[in-house]
């Protein structure tokens, strides 16, 4: 399985990597650790005449804390993501379901910026961004902007990214210390995309409320989705067993699934359910009183 | 058909230049162009995990890293496992635990041990069985495997010890 002929680029800088794409514009197509893109090229269902590739850019692998956020560029491994001390400390969450990303081969390559840009919505990180209240930097010739994770998915395989933006970063609101946070994800085998998968990041205050939550699901629809609702009816209050299964309900109903190899898309939904369930409860286990 | 381009890297410590073209996979031109055939092509689609090669210290999977992104890289392969005709702690664990049957997977499964054990010297058994859970043997129920790898950590630190 070979890929169809393209002309290969190696952008040193952010700013090679954006004349690049200006100059190929259709044409062009970022390779960052390259673990979707290059199955995607071998199987012919992308066909890139340019492939610029950004996984030699020192500046977009950077992990730092600067006012009360945390900024990753878009070229960290899903394997410097877990290694990351700083992110363990402040947003344990991220590391963890970078865990339950593919295999350690394909943690060494795959970057936590592919896998936002990407688009398919079994890639897991999108979901946990949206609880963690991320927003993607992206840059193109015109400028920089910032755009919530919350909103960046339009549809399958699409984002809000235009032609000629890379995606050079995560900025992260560095959650509350005490949070509590859970990703839960089912899957057939390691390194398969998730049956059903839900993330949950969540503080308490003084009285044991919920403070603030966030609830987001992976691979139930064609893009990732926040469950506003579920969120809305937590907030505020002692949540027991059964807010938990009222939110699992809510949950469920936000779900459209496709049936495929991961199951029925009754048994995918009932699952969605399940995973909110324990993320839920794992989370509130590890949250701390304010 | 796009260009060659010419890629320069270290393979098992000595240098190499070759020129492939942009699409070529770096398995490719380790088995087809520099006849290195130890690194095997299982699946091709970065499941299996038999093409596993060390790339600038960290295991990939070679089908799905172009051979261009291999220039200026240090790559090993299990033909660099050996040293002065000794067998690496790993192989021999192999060898000693009857860690593998009809052996396709094992080049491939001995880099990912090599690797592991380099960053992790005594790791437990939970830890081996993920840390090469991106590796498919389809004959030995891996039990075996998970011997091999303790014999070889076992072996590594007490020649570490030693010397």
């Amino acid at each position: 399985m070979i890929p169809a002929s393209f002309e290969y680029h190696a952008a040193k800088t952010v700013d090679e990597a954006l004349a690049l794409l200006d100059k190929y514009g259709e044409d062009g197509k970022v390779l960052a650790g390259g673990q979707s893109l290059l199955p995607m090229m071998k199987l012919r269902l992308a066909e890139p005449r340019h492939v610029i590739d950004i996984s030699k850019i020192g500046e977009l692998r950077v992990v730092r804390e600067l006012d009360g956020f945390l900024h990753i560029g878009a070229g960290v491994t899903e394997a410097g993501v877990i290694a990351s001390e700083l992110l363990r400390n402040k947003a344990p969450l991220i590391g963890e379901t970078a865990c339950q990303i593919g295999d350690p081969q394909i943690r060494n390559r795959g970057t936590i910026g592919g896998n936002l840009a990407h688009g398919d919505p079994g890639n897991d990180q999108p979901a946990v961004m949206m609880v963690l209240g991320a927003s993607v930097t992206l840059r193109g010739k015109a400028g920089e902007r910032s755009i919530p994770v919350d909103g960046f998915y339009s549809g399958f395989y699409s984002t809000q990214m235009k032609q000629g933006e890379l995606l050079t970063g995560i900025r992260i609101p560095v959650p509350a210390a005490g949070s509590g946070h859970s990703y839960r994800k089912l899957k057939r085998k390691i390194g398969d995309f998730a049956t059903a998968a839900a993330a949950v990041q969540l503080s308490l205050d003084k009285n044991g409320n919920c403070a603030q939550i966030g609830i987001a699901l992976t691979n139930l629809a064609p893009v990732p989705l926040r469950v506003k609702d579920a969120e809305k009816l937590l907030v505020g209050k002692l949540i027991n067993d059964e807010l938990i299964e009222q939110a699992a309900q809510i949950a469920m109903s936000a779900c459209d699934p496709v049936e495929d190899l991961h199951g029925p898309i009754d048994y995918r939904t009932h699952m969605a359910g399940e995973m909110t369930r324990r993320a839920l409860r794992e989370a509130l286990s590890r949250a701390g009183r304010q | 058909m796009a260009d060659k381009k010419k890629i320069h890297f270290t393979l098992n410590g000595r240098p190499i230049d070759v020129l492939a073209e942009p699409r070529e996979l770096l398995i490719h031109v380790l088995r087809e162009q520099l006849g290195e055939t130890g690194s095997h092509i299982g699946c091709e689609t970065s499941h299996c995990g038999a093409c596993t090669v060390d790339f600038d210290g960290e295991s990939v999977k070679s089908c799905t890293v172009l051979a261009v992104q291999a220039d200026g890289a240090e790559i090993l392969t299990v033909e660099g496992l050996a040293k002065n005709g000794q067998l690496h702690p790993v192989q021999e664990g192999f060898m000693q635990e009857h860690a593998l049957q009809c052996g396709f997977c094992t080049p491939g499964i001995m880099m990912r041990a090599y690797r592991l054990l380099a960053e992790n010297p005594n790791p437990s058994e939970s830890e081996i069985r993920m840390e090469l859970s991106g590796n498919l043997c389809r004959c030995t129920g891996y039990q075996n495997i998970v011997k091999a790898v303790q014999y070889a950590a076992a072996k590594l630190g007490a020649n570490r010890s030693a010397g």
